[in-house]
């Protein structure tokens, strides 16, 4: 039986979600922008779904609309909040840390002609709010922090930074994918990025959020349909399963979440104590309570993970090079930490503290079968 | 902006400039790790620091673009000291580290 360690990557579907996704495919499939009984239906059903989501992240459920992912969410937030402060200026502030779907999306500004700054972070992945506050400029256009970073579980300043964009009159997005469902996000922000498939939801279901009175204009080609904000035919179902999943992640994050945070806290001191020459990686203090990264030195992240997969558990690294790019992982450069042996655990609702343990058994002796076979003999 | 993957045209603002003089004394080992992957040349750095005498100059030759944060990372785990870094014309750097016990 293999161990799931990865739901930063993606949550397994929730009970609750595939009930209430099954039964919208047969009861809210019909067209929600048509006037009879069955579209009613499914407009009924897209409505609720925007108010239940509305609801667990404290807006207005006209302020909410589902993209086709979280990558899509920040896109049309980070283009279209760009695209709307235009005789401001084109000038863009990120975090070093950013997920790519930001750090993408921020390019193709900068090659239309925008200008970016990416404001660098600590050794933990923090980034100092006094920084990004100075890096704002009466023409920045748009401001964007994550949450809580993906690779290392680093919560972000986003109340202060929030606090210092507000005094400059830019407007911040949060990229939210990664806490959405298990915390709140502290308020002051004029854009809201999340993913379904992070707290339980169906994969291809992202949410868009614009406070109201936030100026945002499209990117894309005129729609009609997503609010005006999403183009396309909605996954009325897959909307609906979204908010199911959210709702009952956070309600069972109240349970779930000590005890997965107890078996995060394990890890993050045995690990050290069983394993020579590793490096806890992330904020030790404000960060995601079900996620540890650590970094095995003289060890391929790559041949670990394939190690760990055959024992049994799926886990992810940052340090992984994706087939087109022979870089680093930007996060840990940025934190200026070893880039190399990378593994993210990352727990999943429901996790065993026995597949816990199990992973503590194992590691030990993969991580020194890999160094003993790269020669490594240096204590 | 600098962000992995991506191709940049003009030079990277960030980096260091290039010290025209050496930064440190010269290096009573130099090690090649030119055309090796992290983590091989930490490997390499770990196993044969212990060939120079303490307080002395081993160099590491590494392309790896992770060798450029992993090796200063190394040194702060391990507490040998990071003393500088030259960009080689041929490509890649010279990674110079003081052994320090
Ligand atoms: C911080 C962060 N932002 C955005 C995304 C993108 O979400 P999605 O997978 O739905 O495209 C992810 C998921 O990988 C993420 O971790």
């Amino acid at each position: 039986m293999s161990a799931y360690f990865d739901a930063a990557s993606t949550e397994p579907l929730h009970p609750a979600a595939r009930a209430e996704l099954l039964a919208a495919l047969d009861g809210a499939w019909a067209d929600p922008a048509r006037l009879y009984g069955a579209a009613r239906a499914a407009r009924m059903q897209l409505d609720r779904a925007r108010a239940r989501v509305a609801g667990v992240l404290g807006v207005r459920p006209d302020e909410v609309a589902f993209t086709s992912s979280g990558t899509q969410a920040v896109h049309l937030a980070v283009l279209g909040g760009a695209a709307a402060r235009r005789r401001a200026g084109r000038h863009l502030v990120v975090s070093a840390v950013e997920h790519s779907s930001v750090l993408h999306a921020a390019e193709l500004h900068e090659r239309d002609g925008g200008e970016v700054t990416a404001v660098g972070v600590d050794v933990h992945g923090r980034v100092d709010p006094a920084a990004f506050a100075a890096a704002l400029r009466p023409d920045t256009a748009l401001a964007c922090l994550q949450s809580a970073n993906h690779e290392v579980g680093t919560v972000q300043p986003v109340a202060e930074v929030a606090e210092a964009c507000r005094a400059a009159g830019v407007p911040l997005l949060v990229d939210a994918a990664q806490s959405a469902g298990r915390a709140d996000v502290p308020a002051g922000w004029s854009f809201l990025a999340a993913s379904a498939h992070k707290w339980g939801g169906p994969p291809g279901v992202g949410v868009l959020v614009v406070r109201k009175g936030v100026r945002w204009r499209s990117p894309l080609p005129k729609d009609e349909r997503g609010g005006r904000r999403v183009p396309g035919f909605e996954n009325v179902p897959g909307a609906v399963a979204a908010a199911a999943a959210l709702e009952a992640h956070r309600a069972e994050a109240a349970d779930d979440g000590p005890r997965l945070a107890a078996l995060v806290d394990r890890i993050r001191t045995e690990v050290p104590r069983l394993v020579p020459d590793v490096q806890v990686v992330g904020d030790p203090v404000r960060r995601l309570p079900h996620l540890v990264t650590f970094s095995c030195l003289y060890v391929a992240g790559e041949a670990l993970l394939a190690e760990l997969d055959r024992l049994g558990f799926a886990v992810s690294s940052g340090s992984s090079c994706t087939a087109d790019t022979l870089r680093p992982s930007h996060v840990l450069e940025a934190m200026g930490v070893i880039t190399h042996g990378n593994v993210r655990v990352s727990l999943p609702r429901g996790t065993g503290a026995a597949d816990v343990e199990r992973f503590l058994e194992v590691l030990p002796d993969a991580v020194a079968r890999l160094r003993r076979s790269a020669g490594v003999t240096a204590p | 902006m600098r962000f992995r993957g991506r191709t940049r045209r003009e030079p990277e603002p960030a980096a260091a400039p290039v010290p025209p003089q050496p930064g440190g004394p010269p290096p009573v080992l130099v090690i090649d790790a030119l055309g090796r992957k992290c983590p091989i040349p930490i490997i390499m750095l770990a196993e044969r620091i212990r060939e120079v005498p303490v307080g002395q100059i081993v160099a590491v030759l590494a392309d790896d673009p992770a060798a450029h944060t992993d090796v200063p990372a190394w040194c702060r785990m391990k507490s040998q000291e990071f003393v500088w870094e030259e960009t080689l014309a041929r490509g890649g750097w010279g990674f110079h580290i003081r052994r320090m016990y």
